[in-house]
């Protein structure tokens, strides 16, 4: 009953806040909407009992996806009333087709069941709560070894997008005064102090 | 009603979905709002991957939804990168405008 009250609020917030990030005014307004379907989807994950996979969305998306696209928001300058334009124009087409993709997938679910074998099928079976073992460590356990090419590859991903978003967006300025280490460290008192013997009187 | 089954998260995770391809639609001047859909989609597809691996037993699911997760971060990355050296060199992020492809 309180597991599906709970399911109830999460899910509807979830919902809720997904309607608000496209509908929103204000692209702003967009993002925090977006924060608050994630916090609400992590609420969903915790109620699955994928406490690992939660709290990494409340890291990942909250701590960093939704935070760098807020960043990106206020850092360009957008027309705010500018941005609006056109969203009842395209209404009517977008509607037809997210109700037809809609009633695709409620079709497809409505019809669908396990296959009777599936037991036999299952990759790595989820131990019981009562085994001590938690979400987190069988996890880990399962990345570690059976999945460990496929961990090294989405680093790989990572490393890439990492080098190719600094590389997109680096630019040098020309006319910037930059600290030159090099001709710093090679300056000697040779070539940088001068001795002038001054006469009496006669200055330099 | 009360029995939370996985027909439930499915219907959660169809409309998040529904919800991020009807974003794309309408908004056609703000790309930042287009990835913010499809993030959404992502999101979706998660809950669906944790919804399966749940209910059916089977840890693969919740592995799965991390390598989409990975992959989503580096979407979101790349994708406004683009977006902000685009509004460096031509001021303005409306679709209409990324779509002519020309110097």
């Amino acid at each position: 009953m309180i597991a599906a009250l709970i399911f109830y609020m999460f899910a509807a917030f979830t919902v809720g806040a997904g309607v608000m990030v496209i509908s929103a005014r204000n692209p702003v307004h967009s993002v925090l909407f977006l924060i608050l379907a994630f916090f609400n989807a992590a609420g969903l994950f915790l109620l699955l009992g994928a406490e690992f996979l939660a709290m990494v969305l409340v890291v990942v998306y909250v701590g960093a996806v939704a935070v760098l696209f807020l960043f990106v928001v206020m850092m360009l300058d957008i027309n705010l009333s500018e941005l609006r334009e056109g969203f009842l124009t395209y209404l009517p087409t977008g509607g037809v087709i997210a109700l037809v993709l809609l009633v695709e997938l409620a079709v497809t679910f409505g019809g669908w069941a396990f296959a009777p074998d599936v037991e036999a099928l299952v990759q790595a079976p989820v131990q019981a709560a009562a085994s001590g073992v938690t979400n987190t460590e069988a996890l880990g356990a399962l990345i570690y070894t059976k999945y460990v090419f496929l961990f090294q590859a989405s680093g790989l991903i990572l490393l890439v997008a990492m080098i190719g978003t600094i590389l997109l967006t680096l630019r040098t300025r020309p006319g910037s005064r930059k600290q030159k280490i090099a001709a710093q460290v090679a300056r000697t008192a040779k070539n940088s102090v001068e001795l002038v013997k001054v006469p009496t009187g006669g200055g330099i | 009603m009360f029995a939370i089954g996985l027909s439930h998260y499915l219907t959660v995770a169809a409309i998040l979905f529904t919800l991020g391809v009807a974003g794309i639609f309408l908004n056609r001047k703000n790309v930042i709002i287009i990835m913010m859909s499809v993030e959404l989609m992502l999101l979706a597809v998660n809950l669906n991957l944790v919804a399966f691996s749940s209910f059916l037993g089977d840890l693969v699911g919740q592995v799965f939804a991390m390598f989409v997760l990975t992959v989503a971060a580096a979407e979101a990355a790349i994708g406004l990168a683009i977006v902000v050296v685009f509004f460096r060199n031509r001021g303005t992020i409306a679709v209409e405008e990324i779509s002519q492809l020309k110097g």
